[in-house]
C-alpha cells in the first residue's frame, strides 16, 4: 500500500478515536514526536526525584518522611512506565538515557530550581505536581495506546502527591510566623515557574498544531495554564498566603483570573541550561548511572551463571 | 566473564517491529512483560514491561514497579522475545470471517415464546 493511503487510514483511525498500537503503521513524524515527548516526560520524572530527595533525610517528622519517600518512589516508577512506553516505539533504554546525559534530550525546566526549605517540598507537591496533573490528565486520552495506558496509571497515583504537598503547605501556613514566612517564600519562588510548566504561548509553540491533529495533545498550552490558574488561586487564598503577582485580578465578565506576562526570557534561559541547578541535576544522573554500571554487569553475569548451571543440571 | 560473546547475545529488541529507529550495541538487561492478577478469580492482565537480568529479578522489580498499591495477588513475567504477536495488517484475514457467522450467536435461533429460559 502506498504511504499516502497508509497515512489516510492512520488519520481516519485517529479521528475516530481508535488507539494506535505499537505494531500499527504510523507516520515517521508521529513516531518521532512520541519518542521525543514520552522520553522527555520519563526524564522529567527521573530528574524530578532530585530536588525532593534533597529533603528526605531532613523531613520534619516520620509521617512526612514516609510520605515523601513514597512520592519519590512513585516518580521512579512513573519514569519506568514511560521509558517502557517509549521502548514500544523502537528505541533502546540505554540510548534514551544517553540522550538525557548528553543534553540532547530535555526534561521539564522546573526541576532546575533549588529546594531551599521544607516549605519548597510543600510548594512542589501542590504547584508542580498540580500543574503536572493538569497536563497529564488529557494525555490519558492520547491516541497512542501505550502512552495513554501509562498516563492512566500515573494519574491515579499522582493525586496523592498533590494532596501531600498541600497538606505540608497547610501545616506551614497555620504554623509559627517563621513557618508562615517560609510558606510564602516558597510560593513566591515556585508560582511563576509552575505556570511556565505549560510551555510557551500557543502562538510560540512549535509542535502544537500537528500534535493536536494526531490527538497526542488535547488542549493548548494557554488553555491548560488558565485552568490551572483558576483552580490554584483560591487554594492559595485558603492557605492565607498571597499570590505573588501584583497584576492578578479576577475578570467578572469572563469568570477567569488574569495574570502578569510570564518572563519567557527566564524560561528559555533555563531550558538552554542556565538555570540554577541544570549542571548539578545532569551530574547527579550521570554519576548514578556510572556508579550503577558494575551492578548492572554483575547482575547480568550472575543471571548467565545461573542459566548455565541450570542447563548443566538438565544435561547431566 | 563480564564480556559476553556477541554471537550468543540474545536479541534484546521487541520482536516484529516494523521500524526501528536506532540500533544499539550497548547491553540493556532483557525486556520482560508483566502480567498481574488483580484478585483471585480474575485472569492475569498485561500491565507493562521492564528490564531485568533474569526472571527472578523481573518478578521482584515487577512488584516494586507495578504493585505499589495492592494492584495484585499474583504476577507473571515473560521475556518479551518469547511473545509472538499477530500482524495488525492480517487483522481482516484473521478476524473478518467471524463476522458473517451469525449462527454462532444464540439470537440467530427463533424459538416460540412458550420456550422459557433457554
Amino acid at each position: 500500500m502506498a504511504e499516502k493511503d497508509l497515512e489516510k487510514i492512520f488519520q481516519e483511525k485517529v479521528d475516530q478515536e481508535i488507539k494506535i498500537e505499537p505494531k500499527d503503521w504510523m507516520p515517521d513524524a508521529y513516531r518521532k514526536t512520541l519518542i521525543r515527548q514520552i522520553s522527555q516526560h520519563a526524564h522529567s520524572e527521573i530528574v524530578g526525584m532530585l530536588p525532593e530527595a534533597n529533603w528526605i533525610t531532613r523531613a520534619p517528622s516520620l509521617k512526612r518522611k514516609v510520605a515523601l519517600l513514597a512520592k519519590v518512589q512513585d516518580e521512579a516508577g512513573h519514569g519506568l512506565y514511560l521509558y517502557s512506553a517509549a521502548e514500544t516505539l523502537g528505541v533502546e533504554r540505554d540510548d534514551t538515557i544517553e540522550d538525557l546525559h548528553s543534553g540532547k534530550a530535555k526534561y521539564s525546566s522546573i526541576f532546575n530550581y533549588p529546594t531551599l526549605t521544607w516549605a519548597d517540598i510543600g510548594a512542589i507537591g501542590w504547584l508542580v505536581d498540580g500543574a503536572a496533573i493538569m497536563n497529564q490528565v488529557p494525555l490519558c486520552r492520547c491516541s497512542y495506546g501505550p502512552y495513554s495506558r501509562a498516563m492512566i496509571r500515573v494519574c491515579k497515583e499522582e493525586s496523592f502527591h498533590q494532596r501531600q504537598g498541600y497538606s505540608i503547605m497547610l501545616a506551614m501556613a497555620n504554623g509559627t510566623p517563621e513557618q508562615k514566612r517560609m510558606a510564602q517564600d516558597a510560593i513566591n519562588r515556585w508560582w511563576f515557574p509552575a505556570l511556565m510548566m505549560f510551555g510557551p504561548h500557543d502562538t510560540e509553540s512549535s509542535h502544537s498544531e500537528q500534535s493536536m491533529n494526531w490527538k497526542i495533545k488535547r488542549f493548548s498550552n494557554d488553555e491548560l495554564r488558565q485552568r490551572f490558574l483558576d483552580m490554584t488561586v483560591p487554594q492559595c487564598e485558603l492557605l492565607g498566603c498571597e499570590v505573588p503577582d501584583p497584576n492578578l485580578k479576577f475578570n467578572e465578565e469572563t469568570g477567569h483570573y488574569e495574570m502578569s506576562q510570564l518572563d519567557w526570557d527566564e524560561f528559555w534561559n533555563v531550558v538552554k541550561g542556565n538555570g540554577k541547578c541544570n549542571r548539578q541535576r545532569i551530574r547527579a544522573r550521570r554519576e548514578a548511572y556510572e556508579r550503577g554500571e558494575w551492578v548492572r554487569e554483575a547482575a547480568m553475569a550472575y543471571a548467565e551463571k545461573k542459566q548455565k548451571r541450570r542447563e548443566a543440571t538438565k544435561a547431566s | 566473564m563480564l564480556k559476553r560473546n556477541k554471537k550468543e547475545e540474545k536479541p534484546r529488541k521487541r520482536p516484529n517491529h516494523e521500524k526501528t529507529i536506532t540500533m544499539s550495541n550497548k547491553k540493556n538487561w532483557p525486556l520482560w512483560e508483566v502480567f498481574i492478577r488483580s484478585k483471585a478469580g480474575l485472569s492475569h492482565r498485561h500491565a507493562g514491561s521492564l528490564h531485568a537480568a533474569d526472571a527472578e529479578m523481573a518478578l521482584e522489580m515487577a512488584r516494586d514497579v507495578y504493585t505499589r498499591r495492592n494492584e495484585g495477588v499474583s504476577l507473571w513475567v515473560v521475556e518479551s522475545i518469547h511473545i509472538t504477536a499477530s500482524d495488525p495488517s492480517d487483522k481482516d484475514a484473521l478476524f473478518e470471517p467471524a463476522n458473517d457467522k451469525i449462527y454462532r450467536h444464540p439470537t440467530f435461533y427463533d424459538l416460540p415464546d412458550e420456550v422459557k429460559h433457554m
